[in-house]
């Protein structure tokens, strides 16, 4: 159920925006994420921008398994 | 680049699995996870995460896939639409190949029903704008997900006096069949991967009373491989240590209370109903209905004539998806259900429990 | 030519009579000029065969959208067929191109695609000896459809089939997979794929670069329809060996992949229009990937399977994940759907 996959957004009109991921882009409505600016990644799914990615907990999320990956080295 | 490579990185699902199987081996009996989501299921299966998993963590599949939980009068109703005159039906690809009572949609495409795969509900709604004396029906299946953006494509249909728009509701909520999973006496699940994308929309806490009535466990978990194997990490340090609260390991993307722009705009347009889940049978406030301002949209209301419901005999779909059995212990598994010619649905969505099963995990030593 | 081009095709246009005859010779002929095709007799009566087996085929083109980023229907139909005598070992030396069009199809669409099939000729250095055209009541075809034959030869010694494919082989791809299948299903749901464009191309001044190069190559397929997913399966039943891929060495783009990942499809399924997967033994594998590399059509070849013997009961197509499992690797079934769920 519900694929969905981080793009970002590129640019925007009140409504509509392009998102972007590895030189693929679409028109997307921003209906369901009024606020998002361009430059953020944001969640797609069926053709909406459904939520954001949050940087800040993404770099933690990474921090935290490069951590475990360096612990399992050490082991 | 989607998601970061440490995402997939072979060194952190290798210090994952080493924690997990260190755990493991200090419970005395199997622990048995729950994922209920079709991609979560998809992700497992195509990075070959379960032969990873030490004897002692059994991780199973639930009612994740909406294209299994949908119900044959369903499918049913939508053949029977796309009859109708000057009528396009337009689906997601998922539900192409789901047996109705007597055919599928793919069959009645072929034989020449006006039926339209788009990716987007707007992509109906353009269909509808393009062509104003057809009728454009789309098939409105999907959790939480995806019945924000049907209520969206509904609203922007009516501010655009597109009138020729409508859908045939199908959306269901998850919390639901969860509350009664737990309650199954014959299930035994120790704890829950819970869906990281029906949690961006609701946030995590709507999964709260899992822990906090029942006592299970669950994490919100995203859907690469480390973030999989981080959830069954989580869950067994739950289990082992008695524990069971609901841990949010997306919180990338998932917030506590989710988008309430999108639950807004879902509780404009839709309202609870019973709904039937296919292996659950009815559960109150399980689906979504159009509200009455909405009715000249539903197309669930036009009277049309339906062949009698047929749900194949010997088929165990429903036991697969409460988690009772796996499906090769399934009579028809694999030999009269295949992928290329499934009886049930679960064989049908390559997310399907089933269809999962037999593509990557058939053959001897793999499927446990 | 394009004066001649007619607006929109006309029933007319295939009934035999003069219309049909403007068609031929205003649109056809000029772009698909040579003497074999200019005399309009019943039959193309061909030189003598040069020495070795003749190879013979045929194939059918069907795609929406015609026109596509990097090809359309026309070059398609010289390439898809080019390259089932190519990867079958075989010099490709003359095709027959049969058209069915839609009543009320757009002549430039028509001329774009002859234009396509001339070029895609001329690159691949065959001619189009005979054809013919039909037109279709409207709303009885989608626009164009092409059928062509192709008919090549063997040279002595080349001995290309799957009975030779054998444990200790391992299995080339000469380019990145699924550039066709992500162009076409980009365009029919609305993405804009970028720089990404088809990769139909024939394949044969490829393939003879590395016979030249003195490569023993076993056995040869194009994975066009069902893409490497349904090669490898029918190698692996024909054969009776066992393939195992390495997710990590199978050469993808990153917008190939991009596509996948938002429509949901399975990269392995899509298909490709100009790439060969040839098996070679592995004594030779550097030597046939620098022939490879050597070509620009395969500057970006890699090696991304190997060759087992099959245990009884073995799953007969394994990919080894990214993350360091394996899972077994089926055929699809039907066509991929994109998916939402």
């Amino acid at each position: 159920m519900c694929l969905a996959i981080p793009m970002l957004l590129k640019e925007r009109n009140e409504f509509e925006g392009v998102v972007e991921l590895d030189g693929v882009s679409r028109t997307v409505s921003l209906m369901l994420l009024p606020d998002a600016d361009v430059g953020e990644h944001v969640l797609i799914h069926a053709g909406y921008a459904i939520g954001q990615v949050n940087a800040e907990e993404a770099a933690q999320t990474l921090e935290l398994l490069r951590e475990h990956a360096d612990n399992m080295v050490d082991l | 680049m989607s998601e970061a490579p440490e995402l997939r990185d072979p060194r952190v699902i290798a210090a994952l699995i080493g924690e997990i199987a260190s755990v493991a081996e200090t419970m005395d009996r199997q622990v048995v996870l729950m994922e209920v989501c079709g991609t979560h299921t998809h992700a497992v299966a195509g990075a070959g995460l379960r032969r990873m998993l030490p004897e002692g963590v059994r991780l199973i599949s639930g009612p994740g896939c909406p294209v299994c939980v949908t119900p044959v009068d369903y499918l049913d109703r939508a053949l029977a639409l796309a009859d109708l005159p000057d009528t396009t039906v337009c689906t997601f690809g998922d539900l192409m190949r789901v047996p109705s009572s007597l055919s599928s949609l793919e069959r009645a495409h072929a034989e020449g029903s006006p039926i339209e795969i788009v990716y987007s509900p707007r992509d109906a709604l353009d269909m509808a704008r393009a062509n104003p004396k057809r009728q454009v029906i789309f098939l409105g299946v999907g959790f939480e997900t995806t019945a924000p953006t049907i209520a969206a494509a509904i609203a922007e249909a009516e501010t655009g006096g597109v009138d020729n728009f409508l859908i045939l509701p199908g959306n269901k909520v998850m919390p639901p069949p969860m509350r009664s999973l737990v309650e199954d006496q014959e299930l035994k699940v120790d704890g829950f991967l819970l869906p990281g994308h029906v949690s961006v929309l609701t946030g995590w806490e709507c999964f709260r009373f899992l822990a906090e009535d029942y006592q299970v466990p669950g994490a919100v978990v995203g859907f690469s491989p480390a973030d999989i194997m981080r959830g069954v990490a989580d869950l067994l340090h739950q289990v082992a240590d008695g524990r069971s609260k609901i841990s949010n390991l997306y919180s990338r993307v998932v917030s506590p209370q989710g988008n309430r722009v999108a639950a807004d705009m879902v509780a404009r347009v839709f309202e609870p109903v019973a709904t039937a889940w296919r292996g659950f049978g009815e559960i109150p406030d399980s689906g979504l209905g159009l509200r009455p301002d909405f009715a000249h949209r539903d197309a669930g209301l036009i009277d049309v004539e339906l062949p009698p419901p047929h749900e194949p005999t010997g088929c165990a779909c429903g036991d697969v998806l409460r988690g009772v059995i796996d499906p090769p212990e399934c009579p028809l598994f694999a030999a009269a259900c295949r992928p290329d010619s499934p009886v049930g649905a679960c064989m049908v969505s390559s997310e399907g429990t089933c269809a999962a099963w037999y593509r990557h995990e058939r053959l001897t030593g793999t499927a446990r | 030519m394009k004066k001649n081009t007619p607006r929109r095709l006309l029933l007319g246009h295939g009934s035999g009579g003069r219309l049909t005859h403007e068609l031929v010779e205003g649109t056809f002929l000029p772009a698909l000029n040579n003497p074999i095709l200019a005399s309009l007799t019943d039959a193309a009566v061909l030189p003598e065969l040069p020495p070795g087996r003749p190879a013979l085929t045929t194939d059918g083109f069907v795609v929406d959208p015609p026109i596509f980023p990097g090809g359309n229907l026309g070059e398609l139909s010289v390439c898809g067929t080019v390259n089932d005598l190519a990867v079958a070992g075989a010099r490709p030396l003359w095709l027959t191109w049969g058209l069915i069009l839609e009543e009320g199809a757009d002549g430039e669409l028509i001329a774009a695609c002859a234009a396509g099939t001339a070029s895609a000729a001329s690159e691949a250095g065959v001619q189009i000896v005979a054809g013919d055209t039909k037109v279709v009541p409207r709303g009885k075809g989608d626009r164009i459809y092409a059928v062509t034959a192709g008919l090549g030869v063997v040279p002595p010694g080349r001995e290309i089939s799957d009975a030779r494919i054998d444990a200790g082989d391992v299995v080339i791809a000469s380019g990145p997979l699924g550039d066709h299948g992500a162009t076409i299903m980009a365009a029919r749901h609305r993405l804009d794929a970028g720089s990404l464009v088809s990769d139909c191309a024939p394949l044969n001044g490829l393939i003879e670069s590395v016979f030249a190069a003195g490569i023993d190559i076993h056995s040869m397929h194009d994975p066009t329809r069902g893409g490497v997913l349904t090669v490898c399966n029918e190698v692996a039943e024909r054969s009776g060996k066992r393939l195992i891929l390495s997710e990590t060495a199978i050469p993808v783009r990153p917008q190939v992949r991009a596509v996948c990942e938002v429509l949901g499809l399975e990269v392995l399924g899509l298909a490709c229009e100009g790439r060969v997967l040839a098996w070679v033994h592995r004594d030779q594998a550097d030597a046939a990937l620098d022939a490879f590399r050597a070509h620009p059509q395969g500057a970006e070849a890699a090696i991304f399977a190997r060759v087992e013997d099959a245990a009884e009961g073995a799953i007969p197509v394994v990919m080894e994940t990214e993350v360091g499992s394996t899972r077994p690797l089926d055929m699809l079934s039907g066509s991929d759907l994109p998916r939402i769920c």
